[in-house]
């Protein structure tokens, strides 16, 4: 399986075989949000992250 | 020995670290627990202390006076009766485990200094080793004698050690630990400032310096750098629970996989510390409520990279990682188990 590294902290990720352009995919040790911006080659970016109101 | 199990006493068994050492003990498939002690509830059923065991054992406790010897002892008193008692317990048991305060400092003029009297048993000192596997695995493999953990101390030491061990924290600077803790880490004899009345939805600061469990983060660095811990502690609205929030300085301009890899550096490997730094979510940052019952401690942080300014996090269960559940996870290495057994419950949520 091909792997590409996480942006936001550098983890290994698993990149399924039928990826598409525009996928989201998430990084199982920080949990970011990685947007598949280019195919060949792989390239991931930080998905728009919607900034979040806690209630505070 | 009760068939190949190891035999197992618990001195003080009735308050809330001494009942979560049983509650751990019983689910272990290596020992036994033969004896349980309190002297305020001689010959009651260790259920009617700790009603969550109903079922679980017809052990009752019995006089200290009483107790046989066994393979391993567990001391679960008050600080300072230990250290009275240390001759007669070692000659019950080949190997001690005592959760108090009593023989965590290595010191005895230290030991006075924090604790404001002479150590009874200084001689002992010495021969105990500091009962927090992730950062004294080696010495306590094969050990005879390991001291008990302060939770709150436990907490600062895990929230600061990937970095330290990293070389990212400069001894040079002040470091401030604000730590919020649930109830029961005042035991469980009730007070005029533990009555429900008082207690309950407190956010109550009850020492925000001189706290005791300084020394034993300063102990724990001290081969590292002689480093300034300073603990603000609060009384919050919890049962079980402790959160510490570590402030450091860090060079500024860091990224966030430069912190990511000094943390899996240290902790990858460690079956009970997990790290947790998210950038969504509501679970983004170590929670002590999802640790409740747990032998785990979670750990992560907060950076600017515009300033440096850097806050550390540690989440644990202060009956569990911070008391009982590193005096069993001391005793499995102690005893040549996997340092897991009895250990893996990983907590309820919601």
């Amino acid at each position: 399986m091909e792997q590409a590294v996480c942006v936001e902290c550098g983890a290994e990720i698993d990149i399924p075989a039928d990826v598409m352009q525009g996928e989201i995919l998430v990084c199982a040790d920080c949990g970011a949000e990685l947007e598949v911006i280019e195919l060949e080659p792989l390239t991931l970016d930080l998905a728009p992250l919607e900034m979040e109101d806690w209630g505070e | 020995m009760s068939g190949e199990r190891l035999s197992v006493g618990i001195i003080g068994a009735s308050g809330y670290a001494g009942g979560e050492l049983l509650r751990l003990l019983l689910g272990h498939p290596s020992v036994t627990v033969t004896q349980i002690t309190s002297e305020r509830f001689v010959g009651k059923f260790a259920y009617q202390v700790h009603p969550h065991l109903r079922g679980q054992t017809r052990l009752r406790f019995t006089s200290r006076e009483a107790c046989q010897a066994c393979d391993v002892l567990f001391l679960a008193v008050p600080h300072g009766e230990s250290q009275v008692h240390i001759d007669h317990y070692a000659a019950l048991a080949r190997r001690i485990i005592d959760l108090s305060a009593d023989f965590r400092l290595r010191d005895a003029a230290q030991y006075a200094a924090v604790y404001q009297r002479d150590h009874r048993a200084p001689e002992w000192l010495p021969r105990f080793v500091y009962g927090l596997p992730e950062i004294n695995r080696d010495a306590l493999a094969g050990a005879e004698y390991a001291s008990g953990v302060g939770c709150n101390a436990t907490a600062t030491i895990l929230a600061l050690h990937a970095l330290v061990l990293g070389g990212l924290i400069e001894p040079d600077q002040p470091i401030i630990v604000d730590i919020k803790v649930g109830s029961s880490e005042a035991g469980a004899t009730p007070t005029a400032s533990s009555h429900h009345p008082a207690r309950s939805g407190v956010v109550r600061p009850f020492q925000l310096t001189g706290h005791r469990h300084e020394a034993e983060v300063r102990q724990a660095f001290a081969p590292l750098g002689a480093y300034d811990v300073r603990m603000a502690v609060t009384s919050v609205e919890m049962v079980r629970g402790v959160s510490a929030a570590v402030h450091v300085s860090l060079p500024a301009g860091l990224a966030e996989r430069d912190l990511w890899g000094h943390y899996r550096a240290i902790w990858n490997d460690e079956p009970f510390v997990r790290v947790v730094h998210e950038r969504t979510g509501v679970h983004r940052h170590p929670e002590p409520r999802l640790l409740a019952g747990t032998n785990y401690a979670d750990v992560g942080w907060d950076y600017d990279p515009a300033t440096g300014r850097t806050v550390l996090l540690c989440a644990l269960d202060n009956l569990g990682k911070g008391a009982a559940g590193s005096a069993v996870q001391c005793m499995n290495s102690m005893c040549g188990f996997d340092e897991m057994t009895a250990l893996t419950f990983g907590g309820i949520f919601p």
